[in-house]
């Protein structure tokens, strides 16, 4: 298959203003959705699903969430953990207590709830920018843990102060609890990924990206060509702790079943800003591929010694993990600031013009 | 030219920094359809005259009236866009990050409607807008002829080209009147020729009226219908280019002659 756009003539603004507008690019998309649906159920083993693929579509929502807002808005939040707590908390609230509600409805529910704390932790941008804004979101990361610890009605008083996923159905197949098999689980945070991707790409190419992109790259300019700043930052910030919300459902409900606040606490915020750091800024493509790379590469250092027959101490393989993630954002930042999404676009502006090296 | 209705009234306008005053007691009108030029030295209070039309500072005397109306103290400068007031910035303001479509498209935003959730659907209504926009947005591009660099990123233009764009931007939000911050300064003279000549159509075409901020005199002699001239915050006078031009205090204050107070 060759890669080419000549010959494909754009006739409206509408086919011009397609998210894929050359064909090979469309097929390329099918054919990955069709190996994510289908091949990879069909091949992936337990191991696959449950330590790599389920976690890396969780995140991959969170990673957009926080790419909306820093990314596109230019709002640097160090929040995220706090609104996918959120995200957790609302689902195990709203299960336990509407038993009958459709698990589907309370993910979104859930995000829904996040977006309003969101808003309400977004208020201060519209005062302060940059660094205080992102120490004002750190205190919001802060005050959210802190209150799922410290209030026991949003643990049902349990004592272990743990939360735990009851068993769901959705159309019949159980999607949540221990009886949900990896896949079914699998599938359904695909299938998220996929819905949430799409409509978060439409969101950035309209009116209301355009806006959040002016406010990014310069608030005064974007106010005096009419953009409100109040509207637009906290519709960044609603959207962005929606998905961010939703992330958080699923990390609790799909992938790890029962949590404490310990799995949303500041390394997870910033983890999943490494993400997007290194997937890339403003990008929807490079929010999923910058989280495959963090869920990727402590699995990629824990087994390649190990091929070579060396056993690293757990301790060790953490430490150099920090090593490699510090490296990769440092040269990200240098080097790359576009991150893996630019590289990606590198590559296939190679193959369009291959074979003229021009 | 005939002097219709003032489509602007800066009235009796002060404004200071601290001990700086950028503003005395500024009176201006612009009458509907025509062309004013604001000149004077380095610091003369130019930017701040414009930045205060656009709501960006807030005067500490005077009134703004526009289209009859007098504008509240607290307005803000998106109130004020969105009033009818479009302008280009005396650096350039471009948003950096994205294309020259998606900065003339941004230029469209106070007139779209289109809610969070049709957009992020990009269905039904509000894929009609972006159309309906966007061909709106592709006639400026061929006004500007700038289709060419359509799907650029405007960091990537040279300057002569970002200042065109700018404008493009400034007339896709439709203005009623058009605030130029030296539009030509830094360019080269075919660049600055084919801005006077974008700047003659936008009357033309779009019958915008518009206030225009230039150095160069020659400029400012060949396109405007009148001047205003400013100096150390002060209007020193006003009149068609030719009276300004052999006008004693203007000539004094570009000389640089320190004037006797009092
Ligand atoms: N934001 C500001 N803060 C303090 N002083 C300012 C500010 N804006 C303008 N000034 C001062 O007001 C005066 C007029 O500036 P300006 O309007 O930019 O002049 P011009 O555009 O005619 O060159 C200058 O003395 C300038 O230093
Ligand atoms: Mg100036």
């Amino acid at each position: 298959m060759i890669y080419r756009e000549t010959g494909q003539f754009k006739t409206s603004y509408r086919r011009d203003q397609a998210i894929f507008p050359i064909a090979q690019d469309r097929w390329f998309v099918v054919a990955a959705l069709g190996v994510a649906f289908v091949v990879v159920p069909l091949v992936a083993n337990e191991y696959w699903l449950q330590a790599v693929l389920i976690p890396w579509l969780v995140f991959s929502i969170a990673a957009i969430g926080l790419n909306l807002l820093t990314g596109y808005a230019g709002q640097l939040s160090l929040g995220t953990g706090g609104f996918m707590a959120v995200g957790a908390y609302a689902v195990y609230k709203l299960t336990t207590a509407f038993p009958e509600l459709n698990v589907i409805v309370v993910f979104l529910l859930a995000g829904l709830f996040a977006a309003g704390v969101g808003i309400l932790f977004g208020l201060p941008s519209l005062r302060i920018k940059g660094l205080y804004l992102a120490v004002a979101t750190l205190a919001a990361q802060f005050f959210l843990i802190w209150l799922f610890n410290r209030v026991p009605w949003f643990f049902n008083y349990n004592p272990s102060g743990t939360i735990t996923m009851p068993p769901r159905t959705f159309l019949g197949v159980m999607v949540t609890g221990p009886e949900a098999t990896a896949t079914v689980r699998y599938l359904v945070a695909l299938s998220f990924v996929v819905v949430f991707a799409l409509l978060a790409k439409n969101l950035v190419r309209t009116n209301i990206g355009r806006t959040w992109m002016a406010i990014r790259d310069m608030d005064v300019a974007a106010e005096i060509i009419g953009i409100r700043p109040l509207t637009t930052k906290l519709s960044a910030f609603a959207v962005s702790s929606f998905y961010c919300g939703l992330a958080g459902a699923l990390v609790f409900s799909l992938y790890l079943g029962s949590v404490e606040t310990l799995a949303f606490d500041i390394t997870v915020s910033f983890e999943v800003l490494f993400m997007i750091i290194i997937g890339g800024l403003g990008s929807i493509l490079g929010s999923i591929l910058g989280a495959g790379f963090i869920v990727l590469v402590p699995i990629f250092l824990t087994n390649v010694p190990r091929l070579f027959g060396i056993e690293v101490p757990v301790d060790l393989a953490k430490e150099v993990e920090a090593m490699v993630f510090g490296g990769l954002i440092v040269f990200f930042l240098i080097v790359e600031p576009l991150g893996l999404a630019r590289l990606w676009q590198i590559a296939k502006e190679k193959l369009r013009r291959w074979p003229f090296p021009y | 030219m005939s002097q219709g209705e003032a489509i602007l009234q800066v009235q009796e306008v002060s404004l200071s920094f601290g001990a700086v005053q950028a503003l005395i007691d500024v009176s201006v009108d612009v009458y509907a359809g025509e062309l004013l030029a604001i000149i004077g030295p380095n610091g003369a209070g130019k930017t701040s005259l414009l930045n205060v039309i656009s709501g960006v500072y807030r005067p500490q005397r005077g009134r703004i009236v526009f289209m009859g109306k007098e504008r509240p103290r607290h307005t803000r400068p998106y109130e004020v866009a969105r009033q009818g007031i479009a302008r280009t910035f005396q650096n350039v303001a471009l948003f950096k990050g994205m294309t020259v479509l998606e900065n003339l498209m941004t230029g469209r935003a106070l007139h779209m409607r289109r809610g969070l959730f049709s957009q992020a659907l990009y269905w039904g209504w509000a894929l009609r807008e972006e159309e309906e926009h966007r061909a709106y947005v592709e006639k400026i591009i061929d006004f500007l002829e700038i289709e060419a660099i359509r799907k650029t990123p405007v960091g990537r233009l040279p300057y002569g080209l970002q200042k065109r764009v700018e404008l493009g931007r400034a007339l896709a939000a439709e203005p009623k009147l058009l605030l130029l911050d030296e539009p030509m300064a830094g360019m080269n003279v075919e660049e600055k020729e084919d801005m006077c000549r974008f700047i003659l159509d936008t009357r033309e075409e779009f019958g915008i009226t518009c206030v225009l901020i230039e150095h160069d005199m020659g400029v400012v002699m060949d396109i405007s219908d009148r001047v205003v001239v400013l100096d150390y915050g002060r209007k020193i006078a006003e009149g068609s280019p030719e009276e300004v031009r052999t006008n004693q205090d203007v000539i004094d204050a570009y000389l640089g002659v320190v004037h006797e107070e009092g």
